[in-house]
């Protein structure tokens, strides 16, 4: 393989600083690239990426994000874990608003996130931290 | 921390962002560019993004507020070379880009900065004696 990038097993990113958010986008670019998502939707599933990986490091406090190489039976995609063991989203639906937002910033993060990708899963409970499932798959 | 260069050209100033930024990178990259304007009294800034595969909300709302910033400091910005699959992950994103000038490319940008001076120049309350024009 020439990514150098083993397919076989889940990739792990610790995100604790602003660095570790642009570790994240490059680690995601080279799976979506092995797994040859078109330049359009590599597109798409990094900057979904950064948007969750930067929130869960402001809002999370940090975590972990794993990245892995999946395949239906019929497509190859990429599968993105987000998790942390922050505060925890109270009002989900309220959270998936766009332009909601308690950050400061544009609250696009979580809803935008949400339209970029084909599967989108959050478990969250206040006090229980954040993990979020995205998955993208080729056409 | 990288930061990002700020190249002055004539009465521009250009920049290419090359790496791919931390938002660390990001925020000092807005307070270079507005000390950058005031010192060398430039009044236009070309944000070149063609080394960007991505623009998230964050990069996306930086634009916006260079491009505030500038207008305050009697800039105007004009972000060049974004790739076409940015463009349609922007759009999907939900990011609209409010207020910020595009161009296809740095030569356009600067034709774009130019026309507009060409045309505050024409306005009669920055010039009290306004030139008799040629044409009715």
């Amino acid at each position: 393989m020439t990514s150098g990038v083993d397919l076989g097993r889940p990739q792990a990113q610790t995100v604790g600083s602003d660095e570790d958010v642009v570790r994240v986008r490059q680690l995601v670019r080279t799976v979506a690239v092995a797994v040859r998502l078109s330049l359009v939707d590599q597109t798409k599933v990094v900057t979904a990426a950064s948007e969750l990986a930067r929130n869960t490091l402001v809002y999370g406090g940090g975590g972990t994000v794993e990245v892995a190489a999946v395949d239906n039976g019929r497509r190859p995609g990429i599968r993105i874990v987000f998790a942390d063991t922050g505060p925890g989203i109270a009002d989900l639906d309220l959270a998936l608003t766009d332009g909601y937002t308690t950050g400061g910033g544009l609250g696009l993060g979580l809803s935008g996130a949400r339209r970029l990708v084909d599967e989108f899963d959050i478990q969250t409970a206040p006090g229980q931290g954040t993990r979020i499932t995205i998955t993208k798959w080729s056409r | 921390m990288e930061r990002v260069p700020i190249l002055k050209i004539g009465d521009i100033l250009l920049v290419s962002i090359q790496v791919d930024m931390s938002d660390q990178t990001a925020v000092a990259l807005q307070e270079d560019l507005a000390e950058r304007i005031v010192a060398t009294g430039c009044h236009g800034v070309i944000i070149d993004i063609t080394a960007l595969d991505i623009v998230d909300s964050f990069v996306g709302r930086m634009l916006s507020t260079i491009a505030s910033i500038s207008r305050v400091l009697d800039a105007e910005t004009v972000v060049v070379g974004m790739r076409p699959a940015v463009a349609i992950t922007l759009v999907e994103l939900g990011l609209s880009l409010n207020g910020i000038r595009t161009a296809l490319n740095v030569e356009r940008g600067m034709e774009l900065i130019a026309i507009d001076r060409a045309d505050d120049r024409d306005e009669p309350d920055d010039d009290p004696v306004p030139e008799p024009t040629a044409s009715p």
